[in-house]
């Protein structure tokens, strides 16, 4: 097992999901996780419950990611708990929206964006102070970035400029030691995706994935925590696909 | 127990640099290794005599990879001395870095008996011992991606055509529950590429983290893959190079 005993990590959208999956990992690799939600508070309040029973230490923090200042109070937040050391930040929240190219409205795309761009754009921004040498991050990129699947144009270019970013931030943040990478699953069966649970859905997935079974967000995780671990050390503005081998 | 406890591994081009670094890694989780080398006996010894001393099992095996016959026996061999194969990593490579005009047409057929040829018949050889929760792992490059210096035009070739060999078969064998995937190392400090001198001077500018990788850099993604927590990637190219394609 990867080793993250004494570091820090903030995981948003740790309620559910991905995001619950990734802080479960990390915090049983030995790390202290801040369990970022935005209204799924009871959720997060198990997410940390369920960290704590094992023996490990967790917290939770609020913040909504939709208001344009939102990155910047839950950095405050994330400040004044960890201080100054921010080892470990997984930027998972993400909406998702599926609608055709006309039933796609503005406030549609302008969500998609604000969630899945803007806020973890600004989220490393305000972090960046807490980040140091040997900090990893983690974005969530997505299958749809890569391939059309779905009727999901928006939220594929959402996670289109999630990977272009990871290039990006990686290259500029590389002489601070700072290491910064995504990993892009397919479909995963979870709250956001009611698709992997429909008869249709399940067949459409087993169809692209070379492995013929459907994702589970703990995939995701352990994959999450090897990124965000020392064993990754040389690993940075990449991309990982983490996708049972979709649309080869 | 360790991750990979009881499982049996085979490295191609164990015997130094990278494939060394893996062969040493994969021990240390657990498997039991076979390597293979092409010349340097004494060299592929003392990476299974650096396994024992930690209490592993390994044992070398003389193949060169352009030699399909003898890629073939390597993979016999492993199983009838460990009983089985779970991971496979196709690491055996070369490179001859000159200019394309430059290069001659045993130059070329030599890289690419050793970096396609070869992996496409161990992969082959392979197949027919691996069962469910199986790992084929490629040792690819950066280079098969983006290529940033010249000098390298067979080799990169070689490196794509690995690529897209590994995205065919993880389609072939999916449903058996054999994940293929395969590791892209930027410029890592090693004989075949060291990390002092003139030729290093724009790979080490290239990445974001600005310095060569080491062989356990490598290594660590290597048993990554060849690991539980990796059951869900397949068909991948995993890039590990400091931030040079980025």
């Amino acid at each position: 097992m990867s080793n993250l005993s004494g570091k820090t990590a903030l995981v948003t959208g740790a309620s559910r999901g991905i995001g619950r999956a990734s802080a479960l990992a990390l915090a049983k690799a030995g790390a202290q996780v801040l369990v970022h939600y935005s209204s799924s508070g009871k959720e997060a309040e198990a997410v940390v419950a369920e960290i704590r029973q094992a023996g490990g230490r967790a917290e939770k923090v609020a913040a909504d990611l939709r208001a344009p200042n939102g990155p910047h109070a839950l950095a405050k937040l994330v400040h004044g708990i960890v201080g100054p050391r921010l080892d470990i930040l997984v930027a998972n929240a993400g909406i998702s929206k599926t609608a055709s190219i006309e039933d796609t409205t503005v406030e549609d795309l302008d969500e998609l964006f604000a969630v899945n761009v803007r806020a973890p754009y600004f989220l490393v921004q305000q972090l960046l102070p807490a980040l140091c040498k040997g900090s990893s991050i983690v974005f969530v990129s997505s299958l749809a970035a890569r391939a059309a699947v779905g009727a999901l144009s928006a939220y594929g270019a959402t996670k289109g400029a999630v990977a272009t970013l990871v290039r990006h931030f990686a290259s500029a943040l590389g002489e601070r030691g700072i290491r910064v990478n995504a990993v892009a699953p397919g479909v995963v069966e979870t709250d956001m995706s009611a698709f992997a649970k429909t008869e249709l859905g399940r067949n459409l997935t087993l169809g692209m994935q070379a492995l013929k079974r459907v994702a589970q967000p703990d995939d995701i995780g352990g994959v999450v925590a090897f990124l965000a671990s020392d064993e990754a050390r040389w690993i940075t503005g990449d991309t990982v696909r983490v996708d049972g081998g979709s649309k080869l | 127990m360790s991750k990979l406890t009881n499982k049996v591994a085979l490295v191609t081009g164990g015997s130094r640099g990278i494939g060394a670094a893996i062969a040493k890694r994969l021990a240390a989780d657990g498997a039991s290794v076979a390597i293979t080398y092409a010349k340097d006996a004494s060299a592929a010894s003392s990476v299974v005599k650096a396994i024992e001393l930690d209490g592993g099992k390994a044992i070398a095996i003389q193949a060169d990879a352009a030699d399909v016959g003898a890629v073939k026996g390597a993979v016999e061999k492993t199983v009838a001395t460990f009983g089985r194969l779970d991971v496979l990593v196709n690491n055996a490579g070369t490179a001859i870095p000159k200019t394309f005009e430059e290069t001659t047409l045993e130059e070329m057929d030599r890289v690419i008996d050793i970096n396609v040829r070869g992996t496409l018949a161990a992969t082959q050889a392979a197949l027919k011992y691996m069962k469910n929760g199986g790992r084929i792992i490629m040792t690819g490059s950066a280079v098969g991606e983006r290529v940033l210096t010249p000098g390298l035009v067979a080799y990169s070739a070689t490196k794509g055509a690995v690529k897209m060999f590994t995205q065919g078969l993880s389609r072939e064998v999916g449903s058996r529950g054999i994940t293929v995937n395969n590791v892209q190392p930027g410029p890592i400090d090693t004989d075949l590429n060291p990390a002092a001198g003139d030729w290093a001077v724009p790979q080490k500018a290239a990445t974001a983290l600005d310095r060569y990788g080491h062989v356990d850099e490598v290594a660590a993604l290597v048993a990554f893959v060849a690991g539980p927590e990796s059951s869900y990637i397949t068909g991948a190219n995993l890039t590990v190079d400091g931030g040079m394609n980025a």
